[in-house]
């Protein structure tokens, strides 16, 4: 890795304050055509369209967060990311992110398989259910687990579909989808040995066969 | 900022209905300078019952523009960046040709023989004067209701020359709902027995009628929650136990005081020409859809709807979105919390301005 990459990667970090960001900016390349599910205040998405060129869309369910990105010039579209992409055309879309909201929607599965019509290449950002934290969590308390990671009370949790490393590789098996690459995190640490017990953040680089 | 309405003439306009209105005249007003390369101009759009005067003190009248809130130094259509144009309707009755303008063959008000005109025609008059002006493509169009279905119109006949289009609370067609209303508004002014069929130019005008029009269209510019609000039960002082169909509550009121106001202002003919071209429009007549109609269009769009607006709700412009995107066009679209109804608009123009400001500077940025 030269120092300028290096230095663009300490930027991002720096920059995007969340470590599954900067990994995301730099798997898409640069021109591309990006869509962004749940995009937040827009954060990533004005970091890639000033940074990388990108042509950037993005979804988002909140109209206080849709009215900050449309104010910094991006093109996003109030709505439900589980009924959102529907009206795309197929493959229209270099890259779909999906940065830690796969575990917050109705019908997971359907996301999936909707990014990836629409869009060439998916990144797919969770966080990990399966990281030690959340089982030493449960086995201790005997109760719903509560973490840095997951620091939701179980009744006003966004997370409804809990997954672990280990569910989604098999899910990219039973899908019969191409993993490019696979990333893992804690914090801004690459996680390189059992990620199903040490990942934080798992990120994903999928496509169809 | 004294503003002054200005005229265009033109020779001719060809209608829809196959007729040729001759001459034309068109009202408009403009704020801000057009730049050099004439790259800064941007079309804002009347609804139903506006005109051209659009911001600034009216040097005739005194009063502020019906978006005066919207337009004006580095407000959301900030003039000292951009080029704003307003012009009153083809249809219209504030200095564009209407019913109510003479016609030339008789020398009489047209009336009810004036000819049917429908939204694609007021756009052509419009695209008249944009090339009177010299201006070839619009940075912006932006209107709400009824402008915003001129600004979609815009978009898709004449593509090469609309750079962006900001539709707000809007439709691409009226539903039964608001057809029906503009309906029975129609019926209040024809069943005045002061309409006469629409020659009532040397009499008094339909005035009862007009006014209850205005007033059902004041209500369905509303939502229970802004009446509630604003009135409440609020009763009228009362002097004596009155017979029971007098003014009592404050709403009562206010709807006699907007339907009475509106007669002074506005042309019951128009009235009627204009609710039916609206209640025509359809955007994707000639396209066979609206997907179709819409594959035209190279513009960006920034959409918006109002949470309580019922008379053009919300999924009437997450339609033309969901079609925008269908193409994989570049559009923006967020509905604005908001208690006021259709009138939001007009009215609720905080965090419309944050978005229509940084929609503009951001396109302006693009097309540069």
């Amino acid at each position: 890795m030269t120092t300028a990459v290096q230095h663009e990667k300490a930027f991002v970090r720096q920059v995007l304050g969340r470590s599954d960001y900067a990994i995301i900016s730099e798997l898409v390349e640069p021109g591309s055509k990006v869509l962004d599910l749940g995009c937040g205040d827009g954060e990533l998405l004005a970091w890639l369209a000033e940074n990388k060129k990108v042509t950037a869309r993005g979804v988002e369910i909140s109209p206080v967060r849709v009215q900050r990105c449309i104010a910094q010039g991006l093109s996003v579209y109030q709505g439900d990311i589980d009924a959102g992409l529907a009206d795309y055309p197929d493959q229209c879309f270099d890259f779909v992110i999906l940065s830690q909201t796969l575990q917050e929607t109705h019908r997971p599965l359907n996301v999936l398989r909707e990014m990836l019509r629409v869009g060439r290449r998916v990144i797919v950002a969770f966080p990990n259910f399966g990281h030690w934290s959340m089982r030493l969590s449960m086995l201790l308390t005997g109760r719903a687990p509560k973490t840095k990671l997951f620091p939701y009370e179980w009744y006003d949790s966004p997370n409804i579909h809990f997954l672990t490393v280990e569910d989604f590789e098999d899910l990219t098996v039973a899908e019969n989808l191409v993993v490019e690459r696979r990333i893992f995190l804690h914090g801004s640490r690459s996680i390189r040995m059992l990620p199903n017990l040490l990942a934080a953040v798992a990120v994903y680089l999928v496509r169809k066969q | 900022m004294t503003v002054e309405t200005q005229f265009a003439h033109f020779d001719s306009l060809s209608l829809d209905c196959g007729e040729t209105l001759a001459p034309v005249t068109v009202a408009y007003e403009t704020y801000g300078e057009l730049n050099r390369d004439k790259s800064n101009a941007i079309l804002v759009l009347h609804a139903f019952s506006g005109d051209a005067h659009a911001a600034g003190i009216s040097h005739e009248t005194g009063k502020p523009g019906w978006w005066d809130n919207m337009i004006g130094p580095h407000k959301a259509f900030d003039t000292t960046r951009y080029f704003v144009l307003c012009s009153n309707i083809l249809g219209g009755c504030r200095g564009t040709t209407g019913p109510g303008s003479v016609n030339p063959a008789t020398g009489r008000p047209y009336g009810a023989g004036f000819p049917v005109i429908t939204v694609p025609d007021m756009v052509r008059l419009q695209k008249k004067l944009i090339d009177h002006l010299g201006i070839r493509r619009l940075l912006s169009l932006s209107g709400g209701s009824m402008g915003g279905m001129q600004a979609l119109q815009w978009a898709v006949e004449y593509p090469e020359a609309v750079v962006s289009a900001i539709p707000i609370a809007s439709t691409f067609r009226h539903s039964a709902q608001q057809i029906a209303f503009n309906e029975v508004g129609r019926m209040a002014v024809m069943s005045d027995p002061d309409w006469k069929g629409g020659d009532y130019y040397d009499s008094d005008p339909p005035a009862r009628g007009l006014s209850v029009a205005r007033m059902i269209g004041h209500i369905t510019y509303m939502s229970d929650d802004s009446m509630r609000e604003k009135f409440g039960r609020r009763q009228r002082p009362k002097e004596e136990l009155s017979n029971g169909f007098s003014v009592d509550f404050e709403v009562e009121n206010y709807l006699r005081y907007r339907g009475g106001e509106f007669v002074n202002r506005f042309d019951a003919n128009s009235y009627l020409y204009i609710t039916k071209a609206m209640d025509n429009f359809d955007l994707s007549n000639g396209y066979g859809s609206l997907s179709a109609a819409l594959a035209r269009t190279k513009a960006r769009f920034l959409v918006i709807s109002f949470s309580s607006d019922w008379l053009y709700p919300s999924y009437q412009s997450q339609e033309i979105v969901r079609a925008l995107r269908g193409h994989n066009l570049d559009v923006a679209y967020c509905e604005l919390p908001s208690n006021y109804g259709h009138d939001a608009f007009l009215i609720e123009v905080g965090e419309q301005t944050e978005l229509v400001k940084h929609f503009l500077a951001n396109t302006f940025k693009k097309a540069a």
